[in-house]
């Protein structure tokens, strides 16, 4: 960078976890080197270990209990908000996006409207996920009874590998617009854009701990957190190895977890179907009594 | 008010069983017929309320499971998922009607191979299990409004575990919206519990049904774990013990097949001090004692404002005092026959559990028949949530009652078990039944009522208590996808 004939040294960015409303470095001190698409050395990156992974998950059970007691129109402005954070950010998503993916500036540039737009997208789903998912039930009898969608309550996800923003925004909005809170887990060779959508999320009044992102490596944190008793529903979206899927999906099984596994080649460009969300949700039922 | 029992007497009333045809060995329904395997072996299903043999079914071994998954997979490939919602609409209304037409000879076939008693499989058992069928059979045409998109299709061959406590009912429950969204079944009853099921393979064909679509093997968990793990198969759908859901969730790790599981629970039942007491009563009875406890929703866990528990502790033990134990075939009996000698066996082990661990036991003093598995109507008191009798489902006749203060510290106690499928909430407050219902973490939630089931009204558990809907629009997502995807 050059002002006049004086070179400027640009000021670098420590990447780290956003844990529970913060920026911590991981417990276990270690980072792992972040390349470009051409090899080139972006940054050292926060390595989650185990345990931060577990401290996620708190963060995220305590994030769930003020984010599910939010009215459904104080979600949506908050999933709005987001995405006027990002809008005024969008430079450099845009940037690192085409750095991460090796994409030209055009293509980057559409990533991150897409991006940007799909939380809008989800954030209008706020106030109308019990319309369109709930019903009033006719049943034989004197009762007023009717089903709503309720969050499942803590998602663990690990964001897909190659979609390092518009694949993450659109695994991470559809598990929170309900209510959820969630882990996710950053494309382990593309993290960037997730460390930067974590800034965003810090500013946006996201109450802490409903979104947690860490970057590290699936492989390592998955196998604890797919058996953690307090996760209730996992999205194996970034879990390319079908080995490890499957051994992830038998360890859910522990806990009888709800386990979303999308197909590897999903087009993360598609208007999202309605299962990205109701896969996370419950149905609750009730039979509330009719008399005088 | 007064400990005594009320001591009417009562003439028996038995219904009779002329109406019932038992055959003395069935086969196994596949592609519209009763097949007898060759090497398969047989094993006897007995009425437990006399344990007199009422028949010998199969032990249905690979072959026989994957015969019927092949017939499953030819029909719905060439005839029911290419018929019109309209026409498979009017099959599954056929079975409808022929479940009412022939439902005192099913109710007394029920009551006599469960033990359930008759007034319950004829006035509950039958009368939603037809329910069902009616009210899934109308929306076969109209599957573009299930939510999921236009044209959503049906998953293929759906294999169907269904337990022991209501078994043409959750055979209804499984079977009706299965055939209504175009998929075909391979049904497996429980081994205990097989005669209606292959009875309902008997109306199958009354409504000519087309061969496959409908397919019906016996056997027990060995059987299940074949047909659950059969690779034809395009979705599972298995109603029973958590502990099995658990191995069925584990076995198809990876296979991308669908699964949706309705397993255990050790619901909440909460009565505060401002609830009719009588009718709460009522509530607790029906919701614990109810086909023996054998309900996977059943109100295990009393929990009781502190201020009334003593008045109404005495009120329901006076209550208990009149239910009627004994032959599941007459018509004044209120609790009936444990289902098998194991599930008396696990019963009696929890039950000795709780006196072990310092909880108080009364049982409702009541004459048992000498042949048989019977239990009590039994209530624990002095009974902490760290107690097995509080955590673990019994399954059984057995009320573990805590207490409570609070609104919260009954959501909390309520909450605080794996399972998650029903709970129950007893107050004259319309805005605390709302208010409670929503911190509840429980699939269905029943207010001044226990124990209620519609074809409409969706059931299922949160946690360990499963996933996926049955019944109303939710519980059509279980058996279709979308057309894009």
């Amino acid at each position: 960078m050059e002002e006049g004939n004086k070179r400027r040294l640009a000021v670098r960015k420590t990447f780290k976890l956003y844990i529970g409303g913060a920026f911590p470095r991981s417990e276990s001190g270690r980072t792992y080197q972040v390349l470009d698409a051409h090899g080139g050395f972006i940054a050292n990156v926060a390595k989650a270990s185990r345990k931060d992974a577990r401290d996620a998950v708190l963060s995220a059970r305590t994030g769930h209990r003020s984010w599910s007691a939010a009215t459904a129109y104080n979600r949506g402005q908050v999933l709005y908000r987001v995405a006027e954070m990002m809008e005024g950010r969008r430079a450099q998503f845009a940037a690192e996006v085409a750095r991460a993916e090796g994409c030209g500036t055009t293509d980057a540039e559409r990533i991150t409207d897409a991006a940007i737009d799909r939380w809008v997208w989800y954030a209008g789903w706020a106030d109308k996920l019990a319309q369109v998912i709930g019903t009033a039930n006719p049943v034989a009898g004197p009762f007023f009874n009717f089903s709503v969608p309720e969050p499942t309550g803590v998602v663990v996800l690990v964001a897909p590998d190659d979609s390092s923003l518009l694949g993450l925004v659109s695994t991470i909005a559809p598990a929170i617009v309900s209510g959820n809170a969630c882990v996710a887990i950053a494309s382990q060779t593309r993290p960037i854009p997730a460390v930067t959508l974590a800034e965003v999320l810090a500013t946006s009044d996201l109450p802490a701990g409903v979104v947690n992102i860490l970057t590290g490596d699936p492989a390592e944190m998955m196998p604890s957190l797919a058996a953690h008793g307090d996760v209730n529903a996992l999205d194996l979206a970034g879990i390319g190895d079908v080995e490890l899927a499957a051994r992830l999906e038998r360890d859910a099984a522990g806990t009888v977890k709800r386990v979303r596994r999308p197909q590897p080649d999903a087009n993360w460009y598609r208007t999202p179907s309605l299962a990205a969300m109701s896969d996370l949700l419950e149905i609750k039922t009730v039979w509330h009594p009719q008399g005088i | 008010m007064t400990d005594e029992p009320s001591g009417f007497p009562y003439a028996p009333a038995p219904e009779s069983t002329a109406i019932v045809n038992i055959s003395s060995s069935y086969g196994i329904f596949i592609d519209g017929a009763f097949v007898e395997p060759a090497d398969a072996p047989r094993f006897k299903t007995i009425n437990p309320a006399t344990e007199e043999v009422l028949s010998e079914v199969c032990q249905a071994g690979a072959p026989e499971v994957a015969a019927a998954v092949a017939a499953a997979r030819r029909a719905h490939d060439e005839v029911w998922s290419a018929m019109s919602g309209a026409e498979r609409g009017k099959y599954v209304y056929r079975l409808a009607r022929l479940l009412q037409e022939r439902a005192r000879e099913l109710a007394v076939l029920e009551s006599m191979d469960n033990g359930k008693p008759i007034r319950e499989s004829r006035d509950v058992d039958l009368p939603l299990a037809a329910a069902h069928f009616f009210y899934h059979a109308g929306w076969a045409d109209k599957l573009d409004h299930a939510g999921l998109g236009r044209d959503p299709r049906s998953l293929g061959v759906a294999a169907q575990i269904i337990p022991w406590n209501f078994p043409l009912l959750m055979l209804a429950w499984k079977v009706a919206p299965a055939l209504a969204t175009g998929n075909t079944v391979v049904l497996k009853p429980a081994e205990t519990t097989p005669l209606t099921a292959l009875a309902f393979a008997e109306l199958c064909q009354q409504a000519d049904l087309p061969p496959g679509v409908v397919n019906i093997v016996t056997g027990d968990g060995r059987t299940g774990q074949l047909l659950a793990e059969c690779e034809g198969v395009d979705k599972v759908a298995f109603t029973g013990s958590t502990e099995v859901g658990k191995q069925i969730q584990r076995s198809l790790a990876g296979t991308r097949r669908r699964l949706t599981l309705e397993l255990g629970g050790k619901a909440a039942n909460i009565i505060f001090d401002d609830a009719p007491l009588d009718e709460a009563v009522e509530g607790i009875v029906n919701g614990i004692y109810f086909n023996q406890g054998h309900v996977c929703c059943a109100g295990s866990r009393l929990l009781v404002q502190e201020s009334i528990v003593e008045d109404l502790l005495v009120r329901l033990r006076r209550r208990l005092q009149t239910l009627r134990v004994g032959d599941p075939l007459d018509k004044n009996t209120d609790v009936g026959a444990i289902n098998s000698a194991a599930q008396l066996e696990r019963i009696v082990a929890l039950a000795e559990s709780g006196d072990a661990e310092g909880a108080q036991r009364w049982s409702a003093p009541c004459t048992l028949p000498d042949r048989g598995f019977w239990f009590p109507p039994t209530i624990f008191t002095s009974v902490s949530t760290a107690h097995r009798i509080a955590r673990e489902e019994i399954f059984g006749p057995v009320l573990s009652v805590l207490t409570f203060r609070t609104p919260d510290e009954a959501v909390e106690k309520a909450n605080n078990t794996p399972y998650g499928l029903s709970a129950g909430i007893w107050t004259e407050k319309g805005s605390r039944i709302l208010w409670m219902a929503s911190r509840l973490r429980a699939g269905v939630v029943w207010a001044n009522t226990f124990n209620q089931f519609d074809p409409a009204s969706p059931f299922g558990g949160y946690g360990e208590s499963g996933f996926g809907r049955e019944g109303g629009r939710a519980g059509l997502a279980a058996y279709l996808q979308e057309a894009s995807s």
